[in-house]
Parts: C-alpha cells; structure tokens; sequence
C-alpha cells in the first residue's frame, strides 16, 4: 500500500491530520505517495475529508499535523502561488468579469509571458477543449459543461506538473460527463501530468485512475488500482462503497488453509477467504459476495463451488443481464446478476433455487 | 398545425382573434387589479412626494406677482423704452397709481417690493413708503401724478427703478435662475452680477469638490471595513457590523456635536496634541468651521451607506475565485487586484452614487461644524427658504442641484454602467 519512504514520489502526504476547529479530526493520519504521471482518484462519501486534502496540497489549507511534500520539498515552504499546481475547483471558479480568453490568460500574465506566446498557449488550450469559438464569451454565456471545459483548460494552459480536480463533473449530464471523463484521462496521459481527482461516484473513480484511494472517515481505506479495489476490497466499507454487493453476516468457525469456515447467523455453515485482519476464530464477519460471481445454473456452477438454497424474490429483465433478488440465509437483499444467454433460465417469484459461488470470491471482511 | 404554420398574418386563437389581442385582453384584468393594489401608494407618492416637488420647481420660474400686481402699468411700460434714458409719461405714472390704489387695499404692494427688492435693493422700502402717500390720492381726481410721485420719492424721478420693474414683469422669468448662477436680468439682457455679489458658483462648486472628497475618503476608509465584514469569521462580523450601524442609532446632532468636541481648538484632538508636544500651545489646529472639519464629520456620517453597499456585494464574491488566482500563480496582491477589486466595483459603485449624492444635498453637519468656509450650497438654499424668503432662487438653486446630480448619475451610467452597481 502507500510506500511513504519511497523517494521517487512527487506528491506525498505523510502522516498528515487535519482539524478545523480543535475538536474533531477531519483528516486522520493520512498517508499517501504518487509517482509523477499518476493518475489518482479520491472517492469518498460526502464530507469525508477529500477537499480538505485537495485544499492542503494547493496551499489553502495547513495540515494540523505531518507534512505534505511536492517533490521532496515540505509544501508548507512553498506559498501557494509558486507551487505550479493547476486547479479545477468544484465550481469552476471561472473569473465572471473576464471573457474565456482573459481567463485562460490570466495564467500566463502572472507569469508575465509575452502577448505573442500567450496567444498562441490560449488557442492551443482551447483547441484542446474543443472551445476555439469561445474566446470572446464571459462564462455566464456557457453552458455547465462548457464551463467545465473551460475550468480545465485554464488549469492546464500554464502546462503545471500537477492538476488537483475537485468534483469537475458533478453537474454535468450522464452523457457528457462520460465524454468529459474520456477527454480528461487522455489529456492526462498525453500530456504526463499528475492529476489527483476527487470524485464520489464510484464508476468515475473506476474508469478513469490508475489508482483509486478510498476515503472515509478521514482515512483511506484502501488504495489500489481499480480493477484490485473492485475484486479484493479489504474490508467491508470499501466492498460496500464500490460496486455492488451482498453481505451475509456470521461468526467464524475455524480457519484451515488459508479457508474461513463462517456459522451465518442461521446456522449455515460456508467457507470463505479470510481477508481483513480482524477475521479470527470466534469473530463477528461479514462476508462479501459479488452478485455476479454467484451461479444458479447447474452448468454453470463450478467444481469446489459452495451451495447454498434460496428463493426467488423477484426476477428482473434488463436486457443484457438477468438482476435477481433472493432470499438467502435470512438475507432477503441478496442480489445475483446473470448474463442473459440461450441456455440461462429465467426464473419466477417464489421458487427454490441452488445457488453456488466458488470460495475465493466469498470474501470474509471485518464485522 | 402544417396550416398554422403557412398562413401568413398574425396567429390566431381558438375564436378567430388574433393572439396578441386576445393575450392583452387576458392580461387587462391581472394589470388592472395590480394597479388598484399599488394605487394608495401611487396616490400618497404623487400627493406628498410628486407634487410638491413639482410645484417647488415651477416656483423658480413663476413671476406672476409683478403682472399681477400693477397690470395697467405692466401695459402701459410696453410703451416705454428704458435703453432711452428718459423718464415715462403721464399716463404711465396715472396707471400705476390706479394700479398702487387697488394693491395697497389689498394690502398687497408690500409683497411686490420684497420680490422686487431681491433684485434692486431699496425697492420693497420704496414700495412700503410710498404707499403710505399713495393710499391718500385718488386715481380720478388727483392727477397729473409725475410729479406728485417724484414729490413722494425721488426714486420715482429715476430710470433705473421703472427699468427694474419693466425687466421683471414677466410671468415666467429665467431670472432666478440667472441669480443662482450669479448673473442677473437687466434691460440689456442676462448680465453679471457685480464682483462682491458672485458667491453662488463658488458654493455649487465648493460642494462638488467637497462632496467628491468625502466620496473618496468613504471609498478608502469603508473598503477594508467591507472587506473584514465579508471576510472576517460570523461572530465577529457581527460585532463588527454592529459597530458599523451604531452610528445610526444615534442622533445626528448628536454625533455632529461630538465631532465640534473632538475638533475645536481647545478640543480632544488638539490637547492631546498639545500634550503631546507636537503642536505648540499658541498654535493649535483649525479643524472645524472650515472645510476639514466638514469633510471630517461628514465622512464619518456618510461612511455606513458606503460599507453596506460594498459588504453585500463583497459577501456574493466566492473565496474560490481569490483560490483559483492563487493556484495559477497569482500573488495575493495581483489577485486581489485582478479579481477581488474588478468584482467588488458594483459596491464601490453603488456606495458612492449614495454618498455623493446624499453627500450633495447635506445640510445639518455643514451648518454645525462648516462655518462660513465649509458650508454647501443647501445651506444657502435653506437660507433663502427660511431667512430671506426669496422661494424663487430657492427653488433654482434646487433645480440646479437635481440637474447637477441628473447629470452626473448619466455620466456614471455612460461610464461605468448602471447595471454595475448592485445594492445587495
Ligand atoms: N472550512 C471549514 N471549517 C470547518 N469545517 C469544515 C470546513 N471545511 C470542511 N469542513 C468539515 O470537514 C469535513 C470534510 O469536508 P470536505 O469538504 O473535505 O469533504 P468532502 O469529502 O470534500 O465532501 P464532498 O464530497 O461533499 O465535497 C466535513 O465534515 C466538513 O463539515
Ligand atoms: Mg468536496
């Protein structure tokens, strides 16, 4: 996880806490390093400290305690103006009183580049948004996605090392923020930046980082790569907030081989991989399955998979997938996903059904 | 739909009439019973705002007293040329007595020598004199009258007393109007007022300087207070903002007086400068009754209606503009500079209109604490209106004023723009 002592990192949190008011800790020991050209995602529920952090490593905020490095230097020596960090606020803070073009502009006068250079860095900023028209507007004459395009050319128009986005596309349109999300991870890579995103919607945070850190509570709960958060989440906040999931909960038995065996609290007994730490003999669990690793077709049910009974609850159509709600150990929320295929059959409220996953994805996480 | 949209002509609605005609028609009834709601207001407003204002401002051009007054003469001087030199004839001096006869039962001459004496001193004492004597001739018998005038007063035997009631016996004048810019009416046209007589101009100007003053010194001291209101933490704001609208609750006499305390020069300030050692005891400052203490008192009166205008629009600034300067390499100056200041001028704006004209029209402070060097033109309107009863110049001066503050408001909008200026 978060190689702190690492010294190729360029942004690296150590050991970072943060309280506003001397009372409550909003960021609690935090830890975290980036390699340059990383892409990292902050996903978190609502008031979990992600624009805090994003607000510390710009310079608006004081870290209470730890220390923030930017390229190996300590960033509380660095004022905020010379950090070189380019911002996409939440609301994208476009100046009101000056057109698209004097936004972009403003940049590079401070850095008082010539007129020749800054005109030719604006159109190319522009261009790149697909904004070229707009130079000659005030943001009040854009639309929220244009705004938003905007915002991040005028973060990127002074070529910075690292671009902190705060919730870029949270007013935007489901189909544009897919475009958006597309246009922004490529921008990133093509040109090596290091972005750090913040984001709550969890298929933003997915699609698009090379890492995922998840926050809650004023910690990160785990920081992987998508595909590892989503498959191996490492306890049972991180398994709830990315994806879908079912929770069955118990006390496990015994732990043989690397196998949990967990008593569900209706007396049913399955195995499972020990995951989090707190999984010891005795111990409350809540075990983590993926509704679409588990099986009811006898086909389909794998050698070594464990079964289980269930009913069927409700049987939903959705095109490419069958959604499927069952009653299983005194869970009535359990959720199976099916592909739809010729041979899979569709089933009808109020049968009995075998289900079956195998016992890696069966995770068993902290209580 | 496909017939509606290739018939040319007006739409029409459902019944046939066009639907411009019909919308008004459905319109009337929702605009006639918003009327009858605003209609005690608009009659109150009109009544006590509209009107009097009105009737004040036509008072700067109505001269009607004169023609009023000596009607047979006012006709009888068509005939007379005072460019000549000579005197008028007989028959002039007999309408005038006639015209005296019926004005002194009236009781009404002495009012018409006031009116006359705004512009030639001496009349309204020739007017209560000689209708002491007039009053015991009789305009059928008595005659011939020239001489028996002149008998009565020499000032009757001068050119310059009938040319003065030739000039001014029209009904509506410009000569108010001419006083309050320091000329005046004469046979031979709009002329200069004699060099001791000049003081109006210098006072309208006086007051714009000195209004523009205090604009300035509102904006540079109000600025950072606005800017701590807005930015300061909730709690203390509010104890700030509490101090900011103190002065209103006190009273204005009050809080003028405290300032002849602070400045005079056995006053506050200059003990304590003399106490000091930095000003020499036989050399205190002279603070009040000029214009330093007016600007002075007057800043610090005026300075609410500065701060409340810029704080509102200050607080409507979002943090994260100053933010987004910063983290694209601005210093805190050239942010502010470059986006705090450009997105609080609306405040500046609306403060200052405020300012400079309640600034314009003030009276009380100046008269407290201005003396004769530090007072505004409305002190001399308020003289005219309560001392000298001259209403007509009164009324010009004020004309004046409003045009003045009309104007300048125009200006403002040509160059900054009215929808600038934002009041909260
Ligand atoms: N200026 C502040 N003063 C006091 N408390 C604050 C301040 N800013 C944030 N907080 C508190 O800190 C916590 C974390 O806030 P933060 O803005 O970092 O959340 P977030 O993860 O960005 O949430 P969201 O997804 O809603 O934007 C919240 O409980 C919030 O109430
Ligand atoms: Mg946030």
């Amino acid at each position: 996880m978060a190689d702190s002592a690492s010294n190729d990192a360029f942004v690296e949190f150590d050991r970072v806490q943060k309280s506003y008011d001397g009372e409550t800790l909003v960021v609690k020991d935090l830890n975290l390093s980036l390699p340059r050209g990383e892409f990292l995602t902050m996903l978190g529920p609502s008031g979990s400290g992600k624009t805090t952090c994003l607000m510390m490593l710009a310079g608006f905020e004081t870290a209470t305690h730890g220390d923030i490095r930017l390229g190996g230097t300590s960033i509380n020596n660095i004022p905020p103006h010379k950090r070189g960090i380019g911002m996409v606020f939440q609301n994208y803070a476009l100046f009101p009183h000056m057109t698209i073009a004097e936004n972009l502009s403003f940049p590079l006068e401070v850095r008082k580049m010539g007129k020749s250079v800054r005109e030719e860095k604006i159109k190319r900023a522009l261009d790149m948004v697909e904004m070229g028209a707009f130079g000659g507007r005030r943001p009040a004459q854009l639309s929220g996605g244009q705004q938003q395009r905007i915002a991040l050319a005028r973060a990127l128009v002074f070529e910075p090392e690292l671009v902190l986005m705060d919730e870029p596309l949270g007013a935007l349109d489901k189909q544009l923020r897919e475009k958006m999300q597309f246009e922004i991870t490529n921008l990133a890579h093509n040109l090596g930046i290091t972005t750090v995103y913040v984001t709550h919607d969890q298929t933003e945070a997915l699609t698009m980082s090379d890492r995922v850190a998840v926050f809650d509570d004023g910690r990160i709960q785990q920081l992987d790569p998508p595909d590892t958060l989503y498959e191996n989440p490492q306890n049972s906040f991180v398994a709830q907030f990315i994806g879908e999931n079912n929770t069955l909960e118990g006390v496990v038995k015994e732990i043989n081989n690397g196998i949990a065996i967990v008593e569900l609290d209706d007396g049913e007994l399955i195995d499972c991989k020990p995951v989090h730490e707190s999984v010891k003999p005795g111990a409350r669990t809540r075990v983590s399955i993926r509704p679409e690793r588990v099986e009811y077709n006898k086909d389909r049910i794998q050698e070594g998979a464990h079964t289980l009974k269930a009913e069927v609850k409700e049987f939903i159509y959705m095109g490419d997938i069958f959604r499927t709600r069952l009653s299983v150990a005194g869970n009535d929320e359990f959720v199976i996903k099916t592909r739809n295929a010729p041979d899979v059959e569709r089933l009808t409220p109020g049968q009995q059904i075998e289900i079956g996953w195998l016992p890696d994805d069966c995770r068993a996480l902290d209580a | 739909m496909t017939d509606a949209t290739s018939q040319s002509g007006p739409v029409l609605a459902a019944d046939g009439t066009p639907l411009k005609k019909s919308l008004a028609r459905a319109l009337r009834l929702q605009k006639t019973r918003a009327l009858m709601l605003i209609a005690p207001l608009l009659v109150f407003v009109m009544v006590s705002f509209i009107f009097p204002i009105a009737k004040m401002l036509f008072k700067s051009v109505e001269n009607e007293i004169v023609v009023e007054t000596l009607p047979l003469t006012v006709a009888e001087l068509q005939n007379w040329n005072a460019e000549s030199g000579a005197l008028p004839d007989e028959a002039l001096y007999a309408a005038f007595v006639a015209d005296m006869v019926v004005a002194i039962d009236a009781k009404r001459h002495t009012r018409l020598g006031t009116r006359l004496n705004y512009e030639h001193t001496g009349m309204s004492s020739l007017f209560r004199k000689s209708g002491r004597k007039i009053k015991k001739l009789d305009p059928a018998a008595d005659g011939p009258f020239k001489e028996k005038l002149i008998d009565i007063d020499k000032k009757w035997g001068d050119v310059t007393t009938w040319a003065v009631i030739k000039t001014h016996s029209v009904k509506i004048t410009n000569g108010y109007f001419l006083n309050a810019i320091d000329m005046q009416r004469t046979p031979e046209g709009a002329q200069a007022q004699p060099e001791d007589k000049r003081i109006l101009i210098k006072l309208f100007q006086r007051t714009l300087f000195m209004s523009l003053m205090i604009t300035v010194s509102c904006i540079l001291l109000g600025y950072p207070v606005a800017w701590l209101l807005a930015n300061l933490p909730a709690r203390t704001a509010n104890i700030l903002m509490i101090l900011v609208l103190l002065p209103f609750w006190t009273s204005l006499l009050v809080r003028t007086s405290a300032w002849k305390v602070m400045l005079q020069q056995q006053g506050v300030i200059n003990e304590v400068l003399v106490w000091i050692g930095l000003v020499a005891d036989d050399a205190r400052l002279v603070m009040i009754n000029n214009q330093f203490g007016t600007i002075v008192a007057m800043t610090h009166i005026l300075l609410p209606f500065m701060i409340l205008p810029m704080y509102s629009v200050m607080q409507t600034i979002q943090p994260t503009y100053l933010r987004a300067a910063k983290s694209m390499g601005a210093t805190n100056w050239t942010a502010f500079w470059r986006v705090y200041f450009p997105l609080s001028v609306p405040g500046i704006g609306a403060g200052s209109i405020l300012v400079f004209i309640l600034a314009i029209g003030y009276y009380i402070t100046p008269e407290i604490v201005g003396g004769t060097k530090g007072v505004f033109i409305s002190n001399r309107i308020a003289y005219h209106i309560s001392s000298s009863l001259n209403w007509g110049l009164a009324a010009a001066l004020g004309t004046i004023l409003l045009g003045v503050v009309l104007l300048l408001y125009w200006c403002y909008d040509k160059i900054v723009g009215i929808d600038n200026v934002k009041l909260g």
